[in-house]
């Protein structure tokens, strides 16, 4: 419980830290799948496995940045009866036990519904350091970027590679990490990244200190071990998933293998 | 910055992976909407390939039928692929010609946007993948095969509701996976800027024909123009010529499906409520979390959980009404036309025709009604025939 963030309600360690001295291994998974207490259990076992932040989809009826697999985690969550408000007492839960960051990732509409003032109120009250909105770009990101700063939440940047002339305008603004997408297309594990993240990382370097953390496709030790060494860290959403989707209720041991694997993979 | 804003609505809530496409479309269309030789080309196609300008009729029998106003309906189900659509898929292909794309992909709901731009493709040498909803493709059997028959491959979308609002997700995230060479030709006045813009500007060729026409006509204004409003390109068609003259009443309809007090219907001003989803804000049906409500009408065109930002902006400022229609109400305006003036349309028209059928007895005998016949209803007949207990071979 090092490195305290002041300004929040509840101890957590700032996302910042987790990329100091090391690369740092983002683990992704899908709120109510199958069920928060099964969610909440898959987190725990996560950070003792030694990720260094958990992202926390909240379900959204339709998340159209999402392929197959997540997409069909969403549909679980929500088909479980999965809803924000449990999910915040689901954090609630899991920050008497540990102070890993958190980071939602979600879309624009359930933070806009919620109520956006309310939604990082609570964000903040929870424990919740950042948040990843697929479908907010950066002319939009009004919506919510002074209340969420307000909340001490972190909203996280995306570029991609398409980015292309927009890189170093979204770079310059980034606070917590830039989530820097590897491929085109949605979430999925894929065989071969063919993206030029090397160019894209200096492009992102020249004006900003904020770590990369890279996304999409990646799900094998070996790909970790590739794509670490180009960047801060890396994210993984589908694989983990994936082993929710085939092993449910009874992943935990799976998950903890499977997050060792990985961390230890990176270089 | 945000663009694209209508009052609070629209806007360009795009995931970053777009937004260089969505910015390039837009430059694109600011440069070629003002040049004559891109418009010259533009008035052709639609003149000599679709048809333009479509009749302005009097529908005499059902005028004297119905006993009130005088009804005039916009014939755009008299347009080459039998709806309205075919006005800004010509205009979008032709753009993404200039664009020097090579492939065209889109969604569809009752299959005529399918249609529309697999017959754009078809004729302008562009590759053309459609997505459309599981149960739309079975209710709209009919298109799919014509959109084969135009060389278009069809995408049955088998996530979430299985209809268009899926349609449209699947669409986006193809583009997503492959952008270079391809345009994502959207069929309705929704998604991010410059999308709502665009199809309006294509859209609005009805009201620029309507309103000449009907002043050629009965030298006056009409009083009321009715649409049937899904995401809303037909009725924005119909309305925006009209909407600086502040004495012609806008009257969009909406698929209330088994009725707005059921949780069967698609009924977004009634029911809905403000939100961002597919690139835009606006009114959605939706619950108090910001799910999408999986929404239902017997109209596979209408059978959508959002309206256009523009409409959302008519209906916060009072300048146009929306109304809800029930099934019933539809089918029975379906036979009606039918049977009354040798007009089948399709059944998404039919929702404003239905609104017709109450409005015109309420009215004076020199009060004009323009109802907008967005399409015809030759792909509606074996599901209406089902609606009514009959079996008939498609």
């Amino acid at each position: 419980m090092n490195n305290r963030s002041a300004s929040n309600s509840i101890e957590t360690n700032k996302i910042s830290e987790i990329f100091s001295n090391q690369k740092a291994f983002i683990a992704f998974l899908t709120a109510g799948d199958p069920s928060l207490d099964k969610t909440e259990e898959f987190i725990l076992a996560m950070d003792a496995a030694g990720a260094d932040l958990i992202e926390i989809g909240i379900p959204f009826s339709d998340p159209i940045a999402e392929g197959p697999v997540i997409e069909a985690a969403n549909e679980r969550a929500l088909s479980a009866g999965t809803t924000t408000d449990a999910i915040f007492e689901m954090v609630a839960r899991v920050r008497t036990r540990t102070a890993i960051p958190l980071v939602f990732l979600t879309y624009m509409n359930p933070v806009f519904v919620y109520g956006v003032e309310r939604f990082f109120t609570a964000c903040q009250k929870n424990g919740i350091n950042g948040i990843i909105i697929p479908d907010l770009p950066f002319e939009e990101k009004g919506e919510i970027l002074s209340v969420a700063q307000a909340h001490d939440v972190d909203v996280i940047t995306l570029i991609a590679p398409t980015s292309q002339d927009r890189i170093q305008m979204l770079a310059r603004e980034a606070t917590g990490f830039i989530y820097l997408v590897s491929s085109l297309g949605v979430t999925g594990v894929r065989s071969e990244i063919k993206t030029d993240l090397a160019a894209i990382v200096s492009d992102i370097r020249a004006v900003t200190q904020t770590p990369v953390a890279v996304g999409f496709g990646i799900a094998t030790p070996e790909q970790a071990t590739t794509i670490s060494k180009l960047a801060d860290g890396i994210i993984v959403g589908s694989a983990i998933v994936r082993l929710i989707a085939e092993h449910g209720a009874a992943s935990t041991p799976i998950l903890t293998d499977y997050v060792r694997k990985m961390k230890a993979a990176l270089v | 910055m945000s663009k694209g804003k209508y009052g609070i609505h629209g806007g360009q809530y795009t995931p970053e992976t777009l937004m260089n496409a969505i910015i390039e479309v837009e430059k694109a269309y600011e440069h070629y909407k003002n040049d004559p030789a891109f418009q010259a080309e533009l008035t052709e196609l639609l003149n000599d390939y679709a048809g333009r300008p479509s009749r302005l009729y009097y529908a005499r029998k059902m005028t004297a039928d119905l006993g009130g106003a005088k009804i005039y309906l916009k014939r755009e189900d008299l347009n080459h692929t039998g709806s309205h659509k075919i006005n800004n898929v010509l205009g979008q292909a032709l753009l993404a010609k200039k664009m020097g794309k090579t492939r065209l992909i889109a969604e569809t709901g009752a299959g005529q946007h399918g249609v529309a731009t697999a017959t754009a493709a078809a004729l302008m040498g562009f590759e053309c993948e459609i997505f459309m909803g599981k149960e739309d493709t079975d209710r709209q059997a009919l298109n799919v095969y014509r959109m084969r028959l135009l060389g278009a491959t069809v995408h049955v979308v088998t996530s979430g509701t299985m209809t268009l609002k899926d349609a449209v997700n699947e669409t986006f995230r193809e583009w997503t996976t492959r952008i270079d060479d391809t345009h994502y030709v959207l069929g309705s006045v929704m998604g991010p800027h410059p999308f709502p813009e665009m199809v309006r500007d294509f859209q609005s060729v009805i009201s620029k024909e309507a309103r000449e026409q009907i002043l050629k006509k009965e030298g006056k204004l009409p009083n009321a123009v009715i649409a049937c409003v899904g995401g809303g390109s037909n009725a924005i068609g119909a309305f925006y010529n009209f909407i600086p003259d502040a004495e012609v009443r806008l009257i969009g309809c909406e698929a209330a499906g088994c009725g707005v007090d059921t949780e069967q219907h698609a009924a977004t001003i009634a029911r809905g409520s403000l939100g961002i989803f597919h690139g835009m804000k606006s009114y959605f049906c939706q619950d108090e979390y910001g799910q999408i409500a999986p929404v239902y009408s017997i109209s596979a065109g209408l059978d959508y959980p959002g309206i256009g930002p523009e409409h959302a902006h008519l209906h916060d400022t009072k300048r146009a009404e929306y109304v809800p229609i029930t099934d019933d109400e539809a089918v029975a305006a379906f036979e009606y036309l039918s049977r009354t003036e040798g007009i089948i349309p399709a059944i998404e028209s039919a929702h404003a025709i239905a609104y017709a059928m109450v409005l015109a007895p309420t009215m004076k005998p020199e009060e004009i009604i323009i109802v907008n016949v967005s399409g015809r209803g030759d792909k509606d007949v074996a599901a209406i025939a089902r609606y009514k207990g009959e079996n008939i071979y498609e």
